[in-house]
């Protein structure tokens, strides 16, 4: 699944999200939470990005935010060549359906009181994708078939399918309109082990068969993004602390960050398993309400020097595509 | 409920389906209270729709000087009243003012009070608080007392039966208003909401075809319960002489009609004070069961 072009379609500039916390009857603004704090990347057409972190570090604001479900403080997000960070509504429904977004929950993702069918077909009327009623449930019986459910289930309502099943009618709706953006937002984690395999070779599948199509694959676990992704960015309290061609990440890990967070993945087999040397990152994620000076992961940092509590390391390039934000590295 | 999981690749199907209606039904009729209210229900409406078929004397019909005030007999199965006119004929075209008043009440309310509260709820900020202050106004004052002062505002303008059901509609908007507003709060922040949003939805799409759907079985209940509490403010209203014009059958004027005669011919009272408990009650207990029947709480367990 190598990129098939090499240009892109998302380019996402220092990107901001900081949510205020008001306080009192006047709603006076007494903090921000930097919940996406300066994140850069680039998409090439056709490729996945895999984006993981702990729960909290900004991963799903950032997949949020460049669907323009908020609103960004500040950065741009270049969308096929044009800039959607402060379009109006209105201007953003026509791009709407060029993007889309898979759950993670697929009980709260689809309306209870609709049938599969209207579930799925909802953005083709949305966005008058089809023209006659015939034509609709043609699209609709496709799309069916496509993520492998029998369309003779379209008249079902959501509680009458399976977890995997109402995640594949969730695949189904966002593939409607031929997106050629797909935001994943952790699509398997609420999932039974073995369907999690489904879920992802569907996708993958997809992505074979759809040509150009592109994956944000936002997840917390390594082991599934290893096998989607191209490419990997690891993202710290609202930042992106290491992005770079999946293989390399997880051969050769340079930010003590990502690190300590391979070292965490088990290894299946009990010998290896036994001798595996973990590292232990001492405290808690601290709160993006207040983060730490400097780079943010000095306080949990094994190779901490005090020069790290003063300046805020910058994403720079140590070759072949390989991004890492630490002054130590 | 055991859920089958299906892990081959391939064409999965469907659990069993399981009849939801089926399970209503079920968890309706068990109580046998519920079912008589709903027997009650049935009985008003046709008696209201009927009226003319099952009503043995015309009610506005003025008997001759003999006729006044009789017991009850086998000619009039209970009785005359002051001016000779069948109380039972008077008892059943007394249902449909009280239907009428109920339904109309409580249909033009909800036009008015439900996309109030989804529009204060899905938008929130400045328009929330100023639907949500304005219907919290309204409800300062007790339900009876506003439609007091608005039936006698409104007389001026319009005529009997409509003065109740405009001052009663008004009444009850914010009781509406409220209910939909936090219903929707609640529903607004699930993740097919955001869903729609993220394929472009229009607002007005996202309100009316996705919220006030999921926001439907409570609103049922309320409306059922509110029916019983209309009736009875309707039955209060004419009571205290605001709104049906005589000669219009209603059992609140029967009341007051009837308790001058306390004693001596209590069935003119009394009928029409039993009718209107009873049809609150019924009422009121088929709301209890249509919540119990339509909480989700309870799905899959009975």
């Amino acid at each position: 699944m190598s990129p098939q072009q090499d240009d892109a379609i998302l380019d996402v500039k220092d990107l901001k999200m900081y949510f205020p916390v008001t306080r009192g009857i006047l709603r006076r603004k007494v903090a921000d939470v930097k919940a996406v704090d300066g994140v850069t990347f680039t998409l090439k057409r056709g490729e996945t990005l895999g984006l993981v972190g702990e729960s909290g570090c900004g991963k799903t604001t950032t997949g949020r935010c460049v669907l323009r479900l908020y609103q960004p403080t500040a950065g741009q997000i270049l969308f096929e060549g044009e800039d959607i960070s402060s379009l109006s509504e209105s201007k953003m429904r026509h791009i709407r359906s060029n993007m889309a977004l898979i759950f993670q929950d697929p009980y709260s993702s689809l309306d209870p009181r609709q049938s599969a069918g209207s579930i799925v077909g909802e953005p083709l009327k949305i966005h008058n994708w089809v023209g006659s009623q015939s034509e609709y449930k043609d699209r609709v019986e496709q799309l069916f078939r496509l993520v492998s459910l029998d369309p003779s289930m379209i008249d079902r309502f959501p509680h009458e399918f399976s977890g995997g099943q109402r995640q594949r009618i969730g695949v189904a709706r966002a593939l409607a309109c031929e997106p050629s953006l797909i935001i994943c937002d952790e699509p398997i984690s609420a999932l039974d082990v073995s369907i999690q395999a489904q879920i992802i070779n569907l996708l993958e599948e997809l992505q074979e068969g759809i040509k150009g199509l592109t994956y944000l694959f936002i997840a917390h676990d390594l082991s599934v993004v290893r096998h989607i992704s191209d490419r990997v960015a690891v993202m710290y309290l609202g930042r992106i602390v290491e992005i770079t061609k999946s293989r390399t990440l997880y051969e050769n890990p340079l930010h003590p960050y990502t690190k300590a967070l391979l070292s965490a993945v088990p290894i299946a087999d009990p010998f290896v398993e036994e001798k595996r040397e973990r590292i232990i990152l001492k405290g808690e994620v601290p709160t993006p309400l207040n983060p730490p000076s400097g780079c943010s992961f000095h306080p949990r940092c094994f190779m901490a020097v005090p020069e790290c509590s003063q300046v805020i390391p910058p994403l720079r390039n140590v070759g072949d595509g390989h991004q890492v934000a630490c002054i130590r590295v | 409920m055991v859920e089958k999981h299906t892990s081959d690749i391939g064409f999965s199907e469907a659990p069993v389906r399981v009849s939801e209606w089926r399970r209503f039904r079920r968890v309706f009729f068990e109580r046998k209270l519920v079912t008589f209210g709903l027997g009650v229900l049935v009985l008003l409406v046709i008696a209201a729709f009927f009226a003319p078929l099952l009503a043995p004397y015309d009610p506005y019909e003025l008997g001759d000087a003999g006729e006044s005030l009789l017991q009850p007999s086998g000619e009039h199965l209970m009785g005359t009243d002051i001016l000779g006119r069948d109380t039972l004929s008077r008892l059943i075209y007394g249902a449909r003012t009280a239907l009428m008043v109920g339904f109309i009440s409580v249909t033009v309310a909800g036009i008015i009070g439900i996309p109030l509260g989804i529009i204060a709820g899905y938008f929130g900020g400045v328009l929330n608080m100023v639907i949500m202050r304005a219907m919290d106004a309204l409800m300062c004052f007790p339900m009876l007392l506003l439609a007091l002062f608005l039936a006698a505002v409104l007389k001026e303008y319009f005529s009997g039966i409509w003065v109740v059901i405009i001052a009663l509609s008004v009444a009850i908007i914010p009781g509406y208003a409220r209910v939909t507003h936090g219903l929707t709060l609640s529903i607004k922040e699930n993740d097919y909401i955001m869903a729609q949003r993220a394929m472009g939805s229009s607002n007005s799409r996202v309100m009316f075809r996705h919220i006030l759907p999921n926001a439907f079985p409570p609103l049922i209940v309320l409306v059922t319960m509110q029916l019983g509490a209309l009736i009875l403010a309707e039955a209060g209203l004419s009571f205290l002489g605001i709104g049906i014009d005589p000669p219009g059958a209603a059992w609140g004027a029967m009341v007051w009609d009837g308790y001058r005669y306390l004693a001596n011919n209590p069935v003119l009272w009394l009928a029409p004070g039993i009718a209107i408990a009873l049809v609150v009650f019924a009422f009121n207990i088929v709301g209890d069961g249509l919540r119990d029947a339509l909480d989700p709480r309870l799905r899959g367990l009975l």
